[in-house]
């Protein structure tokens, strides 16, 4: 099998049976990346250099038997991961020359683990956007058909993993930005409870719905990398100072007895009804794996996408006052005063999605609509997650589809932001109630990839891993390359 | 027609922490620009903040000390405005539930009678930066080392009703923060400052004027001289037709007078809203019993004691009780010259706090120290010295570093108790002053005060004076 073919796992297999070095693998594809960028776009900025730096300093670890389990394993960072020396835009203008001079908990614990970075991968600007089209560097496009997005906001990282440009990629999700993606492009991508990884270093969109996670060609492999990544942060007061589960070590147990709640909001008129034929499939692997399915009812969920375009953008107003042109960033040319220095840098600097949030956000948190907005959706959030606390009483994962459809086409919902709002109709609950979710291949429709969506309670990644590595030893949709990516 | 003036002060007092609130940096004042802002400062993309324990220890302490509710529960805010000193585009404040609320704090009036001042509320957050002017023609600089110090806002209720209350409360306060260590106190270097709201309403008006609020006083006077124009500003505007309208006012020191900086509608909405990044504040009663144990005496505790335990009048163990530091040089003098703590009380509060005040010295870096004033205060319990020369000895002992017994003896001070050796004196007084001395045997009785000045004079001073008076009485008679 060609190097790019492998999983993460296949490639710590091979470098420990020095079947080849960390150099060969990251020159492999870094060619690759190249190759791609006129089509896909997926990536903002490739360190060539220093990833063959770090390369060479695995392989003499591997070579001194000092390796850890991910040592000389090439991955992507999405381009909101601050990275000293390296240019962090979070796919704005705003931050186009702005070199962080520190690495985020992230980006600085997988490197402690020995992989290397390849380069940042393209997003929607500041995690804004579905689509990947908000991106000031241009849209991602989608490796299975290049008309079409990649979803988003980590469209770069989903793309990359899915034409096997990396074998996996960090990624952050607000409000679906992992999972989406990761279903309109075909491959595995969770995200953890909120607070289980830290977010210094993550430039904030929405803090309080704001979660890394990663972007991988299976779930042993996402179980690798984010055992690396999680963990409590001192710098981080929302990290959750609990142990880290062994992710890969609970891979293997049987699913026998799993109870699984089908989300009746989720199986509702906007799901296509050939994705919902991919769904059923996959829950029919897992009656045959001694799985037993009923049908949960979380009445508060059709609320989750007004309160998230509450909650959200309200803290992004917020968050995004420190790019004011004064001390990082872009700063407009001559500006007559201190007026006109905030407005035109930040009327410059700033995309117009970015814009139309931070004015939703500003107009939700003024005297006089707190209450009626803020203060309401902060109340609706914690329905909805009374809600999904109540269904697992009854049931130990809820499943559902990530993505309403298939991948659609560039510029099609564009005009209308509400219609790409609904595009994370089934993502945005895990968010609001902070709990761990991810999306796995579950067949095509068309060609194109389709998502199964597993959620758990609180801190459950090891179970919903475990989940998921079952369907994918039962089939082999994670193992489909995109037509042009597979050589 | 009479006015009512009505005063609410909202204190910002700099919390005595060595690093910042939510940052690891150093707090310490004086440091070269922007040496003491890190990452978290000066709010870099993807950085957090995290709270210092510390700061949420001194506003217990505070809350425990003003007899307050201390929240179990209280949460850190965003106060969202753009400014060139605020680098995150937001302040990190409480507002909804701060930490501390419900305290009250007692001060004495001009008559000696006590006013209770309630204290609404007191809240953490974190300072701004400045900007700096000077040496940058054309040009704003941005110091970020005071971004992110640690304040606490204590906000009283409109109690005050003059000038005299609110200096008067806000001295209090400045003593209280002081013994707690909380803060240095030190309000040239802004770590001790007030916003000052005045209004004026017509004597047995139930509703309150419409307010102006005064920012940044940071002085005892220039708060006294603000608030007092501005009394006067808003009477004359009224009582002429006009009407006050709510705005926030600059006192000019040079000029005394307070100028409009901006009014209400030009206010900011600050569109509050709880920080995600922090978690809200969960004290349990463990934490707060620990922190009443490390509770040192308070001002009024102390002042209670010094009125029972020494007899003194409770002007003068407030005096006494101004700071940690004077209250304990008066202990250690009253204590060394034993069964005489009036004594002591008088020449603190009064002799020497002069000195201090001439010098502009704090009772710490005092010129004459407790044992050399109680060495002092012993010459004037033997008798070996009047309390007038007394002073003439202190004010050597303040310049010359020396101590009363040299003094004494060098000047040739020691008091003339020998009965015969004033006799002689006041003889030779009355052979010199026929004509007074027969005034005075006629009745005109005030004459006695000529002749101790007279004898006084003639031993220059030296004289005893309650030896002086009796013997005076005999001979004159």
């Amino acid at each position: 099998m060609s190097l790019h073919g492998k999983t993460l796992a296949e490639l710590a297999a091979g470098l420990r049976a020095k079947e080849f070095s960390s150099v060969e693998l990251a020159q492999t594809y870094l060619r690759r990346i190249e190759a791609s960028q006129p089509e896909l776009n997926a990536f903002v900025s490739v360190t060539e250099e220093q990833a063959l730096a770090a390369a060479r300093v695995a392989d003499a670890a591997l070579g001194a038997g000092k390796a850890g389990p991910l040592t000389g394993l090439p991955i992507a960072h999405k381009d909101i991961f601050c990275t000293e020396g390296v240019r962090t835009t979070c796919g704005s203008r705003m931050l186009d020359n702005f070199v962080a001079p520190y690495d985020a908990t992230v980006v600085a614990k997988l490197k402690a683990a020995g992989t290397v970075m390849l380069g940042k991968t393209n997003m929607d600007e500041f995690a804004m956007g579905s689509s990947n089209e908000t991106s000031y560097f241009g849209p991602v496009r989608n490796p299975w058909n290049p008309s079409l997005v990649p979803g988003g906001s980590s469209g770069g990282s989903a793309a990359a993993v899915a034409a096997r440009l990396a074998p996996a990629a960090t990624g952050t999700d607000t409000g679906g930005s992992i999972r989406q993606p990761a279903a309109l492009v075909g491959i595995t991508g969770i995200k953890p409870t909120y607070g289980r990884v830290s977010r210094y270093g993550m430039i904030a969109f929405a803090s309080s719905l704001d979660q890394a996670g990663v972007l991988t060609a299976s779930a042993h492999d996402a179980a690798l990398l984010l055992g690396a990544m999680a963990g409590f942060d001192p710098r981080d007061s929302t990290s959750v100072d609990a142990p880290v589960q062994d992710y890969a070590g609970e891979l293997e147990k049987p699913l026998t007895g799993l109870r699984i709640g089908l989300l009746k909001e989720f199986f509702d008129k906007g799901l296509d009804a050939h994705n919902e034929q991919r769904v059923r499939e996959a829950l029919a692997v897992y009656e045959k794996l001694g799985a037993t399915l009923c049908e949960v009812s979380l009445p508060n969920l059709p609320l989750s996408v007004p309160a998230y375009y509450v909650v959200a953008p309200a803290e992004c107003s917020s968050n995004l006052a420190r790019f004011d042109g004064v001390r990082y960033g872009y700063r407009c040319e001559n500006p007559r005063d201190l007026m006109d220095l905030y407005k035109r840098s930040r009327g410059e600097g700033f995309g117009a999605e970015v814009k139309r949030r931070i004015m939703t956000g500003t107009y939700v948190l003024s005297a006089g609509y707190y209450d009626a907005y803020y203060l309401q959706a902060q109340k609706v959030r914690q329905l909805i997650a009374q809600d999904f606390s109540n269904a697992f009483k009854q049931v130990d994962v809820l499943m559902g589809p990530t993505t309403p459809t298939t991948a659609f086409e560039l510029g099609a919902k564009t005009s209308d932001p509400v219609t790409m709002y609904l595009n994370d109709i089934y993502t945005i609950g895990a968010n609001l109630a902070g709990l761990p979710a991810m999306s796995v291949p579950c067949g095509f429709v068309g060609g194109l990839p389709v998502g199964l969506q597993i959620m758990g309670p609180h801190f459950a990644e090891a179970k919903l891993l475990n989940v998921a590595h079952g369907l994918q030893r039962e089939t082999d949709w994670h193992r489909r390359i995109p037509p042009g990516y597979e050589k | 027609m009479s006015w009512e003036t009505v005063i609410g002060l909202e204190i910002h007092a700099q919390l005595a922490t060595r690093s910042k609130i939510f940052s690891g940096s150093a707090t310490a004042y004086g440091a070269a620009p922007n040496a003491q802002a890190n990452l978290v400062d000066l709010g870099y993309p993807g950085v957090l903040p995290v709270l210092n324990g510390e700061v949420v220890r001194m506003a217990v302490k505070l809350g425990l000390a003003i007899g307050a509710r201390i929240a179990r529960h209280s949460v850190f805010a965003r106060k969202n405005y753009f400014y060139p000193d605020l680098p995150k585009g937001y302040q990190i404040s409480q507002y909804e539930l701060p930490i501390v609320a419900q305290g009250v704090l007692d001060i004495v009036l001009d008559d000696g009678t006590t006013k209770r001042i309630g204290v609404t509320r007191a809240h953490l957050e974190e300072d701004a930066g400045k900007s700096l002017h000077e040496g940058l023609p054309g040009l704003t600089g941005l110091d970020l080392n005071r971004a992110g110090t640690p304040l606490i806002e204590i906000v009283s209720e409109p109690d005050m009703r003059s000038a005299k209350e609110a200096v008067a409360y806000m001295k209090k306060v400045h003593t209280l923060v002081r013994y707690l260590e909380i803060c240095d106190g030190n309000m040239q270097e802004g770590s001790f400052r007030c916003d000052a709201n005045v209004s004026v309403r017509k004597k047995g008006a139930e509703k309150f004027g419409t307010r102006a609020e005064i920012k940044n006083l940071n002085s005892f006077r220039y708060i006294e001289k603000a608030i007092n124009y501005e009394v006067e500003r808003q009477i004359d505007l009224i009582e002429s037709g006009g009407k006050v309208i709510q705005e926030t006012r600059l006192y000019d020191p040079a000029k005394g007078e307070t100028r409009s900086l901006r009014a209400k509608e030009e206010a900011n909405d600050y569109r509050y809203f709880p920080d995600p990044d922090l978690l809200p504040v969960a004290l349990d009663d463990a934490f707060i019993e620990g922190v009443r144990k490390t509770m040192p005496e308070l001002p009024d505790q102390k002042a209670a004691r010094f009125v029972s335990e020494y007899a003194l009048s409770a002007y003068d163990a407030g005096v006494l009780t101004t700071s940690r530091e004077m209250a304990a040089f008066y202990e250690d003098v009253a204590r060394r010259i034993g069964n005489d703590p009036k004594l002591a009380a008088n020449w603190i509060a009064g002799e020497l706090s002069g000195w201090l005040n001439k010098d502009n010295l704090e009772i710490t870096a005092s010129r004459v120290s407790s044992g050399r004033l109680a060495g002092l205060l012993a010459r004037i319990k033997d008798a070996t010295i009047s309390g007038k020369i007394a002073k003439e000895v202190l004010e050597a002992m303040w310049s010359s570093g020396r101590d009363a017994d040299a003094i004494i003896e060098e000047k040739g001070l020691k008091q003339i108790t020998d009965t015969s050796a004033i006799e002689r004196a006041i003889e030779d007084v009355m052979a010199k002053n026929p004509g007074q001395l027969a005034e005075y045997r006629s009745g005109k009785d005030k004459l006695f005060g000529f002749f101790v000045g007279q004898v006084m004079k003639a031993t220059q001073g030296k004289a005893n004076p309650a030896q002086l008076n009796e013997l005076l009485k005999k001979k004159l008679s």
